[in-house]
């Protein structure tokens, strides 16, 4: 059953592309600060805690770009703020510093960080899509898989039942869950399908930028590698751009085309995911490849 | 100047019981509710002399809007005959001498009102005082406050459209009964307070004001005359009101009013009109006719 | 027709009014005074006051007088009372340091500056029923009341100001609000100011706050505290006067006052509890060498220990936050005001037929639908 998974913004007639996302200094700190902070964190210092000040630099002096249809990878270990950078852009938290340019929003004029509430609810019902990796944070268990998505199209506006269902079912449907499953609750579904039913979800709007955050951990590994590929085979189709975060290098390289490698908030290095694989040439990153068995 | 010339002697009540300052308040709040239609106005909604839960938002309303020479009709499902819609009137006659009070809907200049709208029309010189004991129409799919009110500040009422679908999964029709959910002006979502499905369309570019009291939530709100008032529906399940199946009123006949299911002391299950002063007024011109 | 139409409601009411006037006189009992309720019952009548909001120890034994005994029905009459009248103003902010102290005691400590003073209490009585009670006269209790004589009422300072010189709870701040909020003039907004949080445990219901505080000790809320302490006596009411702006004495009420302490809990989610759809990140405070101890606040009309004691309790486990129950402003305040939690119980014995008649067309209509569909397979 092939539906209607096109990006929204499917501008192809650019010679030279835009970035559809600019990132530009990105910095999130818990706690006062002091002038100091900077300096004393960090991938060197092996630490994200200011000892001046007891301050927590969760991510600084993130820097990137992803071009449209593009799939860029975030590696690292807890503490390298992959995920406060996800959250910062899907407007779970407030970064502290730092802009950000959606090409979409505004032709890319207005920076995201400073929207009002109705305008982050417009970027993220309708641009951006989320995937948590905890269900229970990303999906309402106790509403039915087909209502979970009806929401996303409810917020678009969609007020016939029938097309409503027609497109829930078809998206559950791409992403492998059984129809009759639709009016059921995801609080009874195994941890594999309740994501499946989250990618699901996140598409609903044709939105131009899907954010993974740890996606497949916690997953059995047999389940990990089919949402995996489901995921590759709808990005392929629909030309989504991708962020996605994970600790597993594996993962990263399965999925991304570009990859960020983070520690204690910095990014440390960056490039094409096989070249980082081939020839990693941070310390850090040397590490993670050499641990890394596939 | 001595505390005691503060400080009068209280054995006896207020002119319509508040005390100055508070229906001042309250009609500063009721304008307010106008200006912004469907919008919930909190305000220090005062304790009254019946329960709250009983009324006591729509007898704040009416106890500020009320002076000389203004005609009171106080109804409660349907009927001035409900024993709480007497004991608000009687509240209402003993604090406020120069105010009347009548049983016909056309005479009346404020109708107080718990559950229905009269099947008489309004016109635009009538005051309708709703009775609301649950003014947050987005509390059944939010507990918090906190959060509803954010939910209208946003006009994100995207949970109360999935309420409204996944009981057309689970039920195979909207569900709800009473007190429906209604978009406002275009803007708010707003509670009808429990009125039956049949009633809404009365909101809707009504010739009346409709003022709305929550006394325990503490929240008043407005529909203004001309405004529209849309009941929440999916283009393939529309809005659709109380079904009487062709039964009529045992008493007058009537077929397009809301009837009252009645138990008979012999087990007969009969209808009546619920608006009594309707059915009344009826009975008299038939009779009339019948000379 | 076989049908009765329910007319004659104002006679039903009125027959209502004279059963309920008539049967609290009926019996052959003498009739009971307000001043034997005021110094026979003190502690009903302290207990009205407090729910109410209204320091008259008359009105409160009025009250509960017309309601044959109902403390919720007393506490209606009074509040209902208080709308029809003139506000005045506000007294000034009364300094409980001032208070003319009948009974203290600190839990914490087993000496304490200025002593621990039992005063009249029934906590350490055995609940034994006094069966002299049924046939006492004002004669054989005479006799009875001149041996013990409460010691002379006098002033104390307050154990917290100790713990507070030894760094070991928190300083007083002065508040982030301007004007205390009137729980009376403006409907609560969340997160709500501690003063409107305190103003509405002040005249909550007794056994819904007891209730509430309960849980929290037991498991369902962070706060099992330590009395710092207890205190009951009379304190003075001073109002500013209007021409000279010098302050007046206009009497006194008694008031229970408690100060509860607590051991700081360092990550019960101050605000930064995650949400079903992933929000709020957490906040974390920095500060240095923070106090080990907190304080919760109770100040109750006339003495109720028990009230008093739970609002102290609440008053920490609101500021506190977090997942439970007690941690939930909106769940506490919203739920412990008596003629409100108890008008909205009630009000379902009013007329609902019409909105139930809706729901029977829903609900034959689903039947009906279901019944289509059985058909059509």
């Amino acid at each position: 059953m092939s539906i209607e998974l096109e990006t929204a913004n499917p501008d192809q007639s650019l010679e030279v592309e835009a970035p559809l996302l600019v990132v530009e200094n990105l910095f999130k700190r818990y706690g006062k600060g002091c002038e100091r902070c900077l300096e004393l964190t960090g991938p060197d210092l092996e630490t994200n805690l200011c000892r001046n000040c007891g301050a927590l630099i969760a991510c600084a002096d993130v820097n990137f770009e992803i071009y449209p249809g593009e799939v860029l990878g975030v590696v690292g270990e807890s503490g390298s703020g992959k995920t406060t950078v996800l959250r910062c852009l899907y407007k779970d938290i407030e970064p502290t510093s730092g802009k950000a340019f959606l090409q979409a929003f505004n032709n890319g004029q207005t920076d995201i960080f400073q929207t009002n509430s109705q305008q982050a609810r417009y970027l993220q019902d309708f641009l951006m899509g989320m995937v948590r990796q905890n269900p229970a944070m990303g999906l309402r268990l106790h509403i039915t898989a087909g209502g979970n998505i009806a929401e996303r199209l409810l917020a678009a506006d969609w007020r016939t039942v029938s097309e409503i269902r027609e497109r829930s079912s078809g998206l559950l449907d791409r992403m492998e869950v059984p129809i009759k499953r639709m009016d059921d609750f995801p609080a009874f579904f195994s941890g594999g399908m309740q994501q499946r039913v989250q990618i699901a979800k996140a598409l609903a709007n044709q939105p131009v930028l899907i954010l993974l955050d740890e996606m497949t951990t916690g997953l059995d590994v047999s389940v990990q590698a089919g949402v995996i590929d489901l995921v590759k085979e709808v990005q392929r189709e629909s030309g989504v751009a991708i962020i996605v975060v994970s600790h597993d290098l594996g993962v990263i390289r399965l999925l991304s085309e570009r990859t960020l490698v983070m520690k204690n908030g910095r990014i440390v290095e960056s490039g094409l995911t096989d070249q980082i694989m081939e020839d990693p040439q941070h310390a850090y990153t040397q590490l993670l490849v050499s641990s890394t068995n596939y | 100047m001595a505390l005691q010339d503060l400080i009068a002697p209280q054995e006896s009540y207020n002119y319509a019981f508040l005390d100055e300052g508070s229906k001042k308040e309250i009609r500063r709040s009721l304008l307010k509710a106008v200006a912004v239609p469907g919008y919930q106005v909190p305000f220090g909604s005062r304790e009254l002399p019946i329960g709250r839960g009983w009324g006591t938002g729509g007898l704040q309303i009416t106890l500020s809007l009320i002076g000389k020479g203004d005609i009171i009709k106080v109804i409660d499902q349907g009927t001035d005959a409900g024993v709480n819609a007497v004991n608000i009137r009687r509240l209402i006659e003993r604090t406020t001498p120069d105010v009347t009070t009548t049983l016909e809907t056309a005479e009346a200049t404020v109708i107080q009102t718990r559950h229905r709208i009269p099947e008489e029309r309004l016109r635009a010189d009538q005051t309708l005082v709703f009775q609301v004991p649950l003014p947050e129409p987005l509390r059944l799919v939010e507990r918090s406050e906190n959060q509803t009110r954010r939910m209208h500040a946003d006009k994100n009422y995207s949970r109360m459209w999935v309420a409204l679908y996944e009981e057309v999964v689970k039920h195979g029709l909207i569900a709800r009964a009473t007190s429906y959910p209604v978009l406002v002006n275009g803007r708010y979502i707003m509670a009808t307070s429990p009125i039956p499905r049949w009633d809404i369309d009365k909101l809707h570019q009504s010739d009346h004001l409709s003022l709305f009291g929550a006394g325990r939530e503490k929240r008043l709100y407005a529909v203004p005359p001309r405004t529209e008032v849309i009941p929440l529906a999916f283009e393939d399940y529309p809005f659709t009101v109380e079904n009487f199946h062709g039964m009529g009123c045992a008493r007058c006949g009537s077929t397009n009013t809301y009837l009252d299911e009645i138990i008979t002391d012999d087990g007969q299950k009969i209808f009546m009109c619920s608006d009594t002063a309707w059915c009344d007024g009826r009975v008299a011109r038939q009779s009339k006719e019948a000379i | 027709m076989g049908y009765v139409a329910v007319k004659g409601g104002l006679s039903a009411i009125q027959a209502a009014e004279s059963l309920v006037q008539r049967g609290r006189l009926e019996g052959q009992s003498p009739l009971l005074q307000i001043e034997q309720i005021v110094e026979q019952q003190r502690l009903v009548v302290d207990q009205i006051m407090g729910e109410a909001g209204l320091y008259d120890e008359k009105l409160a034994a009025l009250a509960f007088k017309q309601a044959e005994g109902d403390i919720t029905e007393a506490v209606f009459l009074l509040r209902a009372y208080k709308s029809t009248l003139e506000r005045v103003g506000y007294s000034l902010p009364i300094d409980t340091e001032k208070m003319v102290v009948f009974r203290r005691i600190s839990s914490a400590f087993k000496s304490i500056p200025g002593g621990q003073l039992l005063g009249r209490t029934r906590d350490y009585t055995q609940r034994l029923l006094d069966y002299a009670l049924l046939t006492e006269t004002k004669q054989n209790q005479a006799a009875v009341a001149l041996e013990e004589k409460a010691a002379p009422p006098r002033r104390f300072s307050r154990v917290s100001d100790v713990l507070r010189g030894d760094g070991l709870l928190a300083p007083l701040e002065p508040s982030n609000e301007k004007e205390p909020f009137d729980v009376t003039r403006e409907s609560l907004k969340f997160p709500a100011p501690r003063s409107a949080v305190l103003q509405t445990l002040a005249r909550g219901e007794s056994g819904a706050m007891v209730a509430f505080g309960y849980s929290s000790m037991r498991g369902y809320g962070a706060v099992h505290p330590t009395i710092s302490e207890l205190r009951y006596g009379k304190a003075p009411v001073e109002f500013q006067h209007p021409i000279t702006g010098n302050p007046v004495r206009i009497g006194y009420v008694r008031l229970t006052e408690v100060e509860g302490i607590s051991h700081a809990y360092n990550s019960e989610g101050k605000g930064g509890e995650e949400t079903t759809m992933g929000n709020a990140g957490e906040e974390r405070d920095d500060e240095k060498a923070k106090p080990l101890f907190e304080l919760g606040y109770g100040l109750v009309y006339g003495q109720n220990e028990r009230k008093a004691i739970s609002m102290a309790i609440l008053d920490k486990a609101l500021e506190l936050g977090g997942n439970s129950p007690t941690g939930d402003q909106e769940f506490v305040l919203y739920h412990v005001d008596s003629v409100e939690s108890s008008g909205y119980v009630e009000h379902l014995k009013l007329p609902h037929y019409v909105t139930f008649q809706s729901n029977l067309d829903r609900a034959r209509e689903e039947r009906r639908l279901a019944f289509e569909k059985e058909m059509q397979k």
